[in-house]
């Protein structure tokens, strides 16, 4: 039966899922008052971000994990994780030359462009170790056009005022659980600032990566948009296979201001765990942006293939009026992956519009939730939103879900919903097949014809690569 | 040469009762001939097209197919196709979000590819499917949409009969093409078909009615029930059918 066909298409081994032998610094396992002082001690950081840092830790303390998400797993021991690890640099680099030849090694294996072959493909990496940036690249042209894009760390260090003006504004310590825990430990990530009226010359990516053993990543993200600038940013992760789980509870806050533009795409990787469901990363990150200004657009664009579980909601504050703001989402689990994902679009502003497009796709025993919120506020006159939600079964032991809300307290507001499941058809398989398609090429077709509205939401070399990337994972796993 | 042998053929329903649907099929096409089927709804014409083309439901208990030498039914649906054998499907299905060209010029070249001929490049393509669509009569937007999303029924059929023309199949089974259309495009198919009888060519058209043999003159007409073919004739047959419906095959044979 095509059954079994979908499952050789679906089972493919996780290709990055390698270990580098590289000397770390890394600081013994659990979490204390003392672990956030070190943290912030080995970043140099300044008074304001240690008391921060405290306020989160203290107030996180306070708090317990949430558990309303459609997901099941043992609880996490947060004193075994180690929270800090960083590749052991001697001295501070002065060029790529001198980063370590095994971690540009590594990230040749990944396929990440960090030398001339990123200068020709015109995008500009940095580039997440476990706990550290390593390498941006690209600096120079950037710093020309005034764009500052740089590891977390080191705008802690250059542009402490900018850091303390904007970070938690978008996602506070207080917000959840592991937002809290990120604000208390996070030991780096990227930090974009676009001045005002500029477009950024290139597409700006990060790469994460998860190395060491039992370790957490943290990473935590900033992005100022200043009035009328345009910036699109991509972010990718893969980790080596491990049987034990992994945490990593990421933080992005994005700011647009009047008139300007964020284009924000993930192609989230992270090593799913096996196929019995052994090992694989916990990805339970908080993404949010602000449209602030009158004008401003913020887009969100996913494709979710890794992780054993993935635990997020990119959202948007529509706070200007006629802000836009756009979700666009492909998730697949398979196997024993779960996911708990979409979005939350609050309508504060007139005028306000949003667009919510989520995909996803559910093989083997992969459990795959959509969970939507849409808010209109008093203030949001005329306010529209359009979502749209499918799922695409692979199996008959998968499962997908749809937990949409909707509040409206405008009277003028407009919400739209749409929402189907469908299991992939036989008769679509058998249809391909007699045109004298292979299964696993019909299978490949199929699902990239039901993610299409997505991908073209990617720019022009990604979407390439999460269509692979996506035919990577369903190998072997429709059943 | 196709042959098909006493072929028996049954379905599991959702209550995982066993019904059998063919009872004993006897069979054989020629190069260059054209079949029909004719019969009453649920006589297993449909079921006949499907096991043909490699549909999986189905549980073939006895009997054998054997295409130019090969066993038929031992080949996947693909392989089949491979070897020129093409359904248009009663019901085509849709495909969200796949081009449509891009769907045909994926199938013409995986044919392509078996025959070792080089593949179509989509500028060539371009100019053999628009010339096909203009046969057909299908507008040019319908190459940029997804295979059949939000066709009409009859857009449906002239898309398969679109893939038809445009593979150029050796075996063509048309399963109830004809149903729901009007005229002007049974005209059509008739056109598009009687283009591609030829000395290597089978074709077997499954229908319920006689009229679109009006434009397709088979050289042998044959009538199934209960999984049987009943009786076999020339395009006589067909005409004599329309006239004193299915029952009189049935009551002829039990008398």
């Amino acid at each position: 039966m095509a059954n079994k066909f979908i499952k050789e298409v679906v089972n493919q081994q996780y290709p990055y899922g390698f270990v580098t032998a590289i000397d770390s610094d890394t600081i013994a396992p659990g979490l204390s008052e003392d672990v956030v002082r070190l943290i912030s001690a080995k970043k140099h950081e300044p008074a304001f971000m240690l008391e921060w840092r405290l306020q989160a830790y203290r107030h996180w303390l306070t708090l317990t994990p949430p558990a309303w998400a459609h997901v099941r797993f043992n609880p996490i021991n947060f004193q075994e994780i180690i929270y800090y690890s960083a590749p052991k640099l001697t001295e501070t680099k002065k060029s790529l030359d001198e980063v370590d030849p095994k971690l540009l090694e590594t990230y040749n294996k990944l396929g990440i462009p960090l030398h001339e072959q990123s200068r020709l493909a015109g995008v500009a990496v940095d580039a997440v170790f476990d706990s550290v940036s390593v390498a941006t690249t690209f600096k120079k042209k950037l710093a020309e056009a005034g764009v500052i894009f740089c590891p977390f760390s080191e705008a802690v260090q250059k542009h402490p005022e900018l850091i303390e003006q904007y970070l938690g504004t978008v996602v506070p310590y207080r917000d959840n659980f592991y937002a809290a825990l990120n604000a208390a430990v996070f030991s780096d990530g990227s930090f974009v600032y676009i001045p005002k009226g500029v477009r950024c010359p290139m597409e700006l990516s990060t790469y994460f990566r998860i190395n060491t053993a039992k370790s957490g990543q943290f990473e935590r993200t900033l992005i100022i948009a200043e009035e009328g600038s345009y910036v699109s940013y991509l972010e990718g992760c893969t980790a080596p296979m491990r049987d034990e789980n992994q945490l990593h509870a990421a933080v992005v806050e994005l700011i647009a201001l009047e008139r300007a533009q964020i284009k924000y795409s993930t192609v989230q990787n992270w090593y799913p765990g096996d196929e019995q469901g052994r090992g694989g990363i916990y990805n339970f990150v908080t993404k949010r942006g602000q449209c602030r200004g009158a004008y401003s657009k913020i887009s969100w664009t996913q494709i979710e293939t890794g992780s054993a579980i993935t635990w997020k909601y990119p959202s948007v504050i529509l706070q200007g009026d006629y802000s836009v703001g756009e979700f666009y989402s492909v998730a697949l689990t398979n196997h024993y992956q779960q996911a708990d994902t979409g979005t939350k679009m609050i309508h504060m502003g007139k005028h306000t519009k949003s667009t919510i497009i989520s995909k996803g796709i559910a093989a083997g025993v992969g459990q795959n939730t959509y969970r939507g919120l849409v808010r209109m506020l008093p203030g949001a006159q005329y306010a529209r939103n359009y979502t749209q939600c499918d799922s695409l079964l692979l199996s008959d032991t998968c499962g997908a879900h749809t937990f949409p809300y909707i509040e409206v307290k405008n009277p003028s507001a407009r919400v739209e919903h749409e929402a189907s499941t469908s299991k992939i058809g036989e008769d679509q398989l058998f249809y391909c097949r007699q045109r004298g398609l292979k299964t696993e090429d019909a299978i490949n077709m199929i699902v990239n014809g039901f993610c299409k509205q997505v991908f073209k939401e990617l720019p022009m070399e990604f979407a390439v690569e999460a269509q692979k990337l996506l035919e990577v994972s369903l190998e072997g796993s429709v059943g | 040469m196709l042959s098909i042998k006493n072929l028996h053929v049954s379905i599991q329903d959702e209550k995982l009762i066993t019904k059998s649907i063919l009872r004993g099929v006897n069979l054989d096409i020629k190069p260059g001939e054209v079949h029909a089927i004719m019969g009453p709804n649920g006589s297993g014409k449909s079921t006949l097209a499907n096991v043909l083309a490699g549909r999986e439901d189905y549980q073939i208990n006895e009997g054998a197919v054997s295409f130019d030498h090969e066993d038929l039914l031992s080949l996947s649906p693909e392989e089949r196709a491979a070897k020129g054998l093409f359904l248009a499907f009663q019901y085509p299905t849709e495909i969200p979000g796949v081009n449509n060209m891009y769907f045909l010029r994926t199938a013409l070249n995986a044919l392509r590819k078996q025959k070792n001929l080089p593949p179509l490049d989509a500028a060539d393509f371009l100019s053999l499917a628009k010339a096909k669509m203009k046969e057909v009569g299908l507008d040019e937007t319908f190459l940029s949409r997804g295979v059949n999303e939000g066709f009409s029924g009859g857009e449906k059929k002239r898309n398969e009969v679109l893939q038809m023309m445009i593979l150029e199949p050796s075996f063509i089974i048309l399963d109830e093409t004809d149903s729901g259309l009007d005229i002007d495009s049974l005209q059509m198919v008739g056109r598009c078909v009687n283009s591609l009888r030829g000395a290597n060519r089978r074709i077997l058209i499954v229908t319920h009615y006689q009229r679109l043999l009006d434009y397709i003159q088979p050289d042998v007409v044959h009538v199934m029930a209960n999984g049987k073919i009943l009786k076999s004739g020339d395009k006589n047959l067909a005409h004599e059918l329309e006239v004193k419906g299915y029952g009189w095959i049935e009551s002829e044979i039990t008398s």
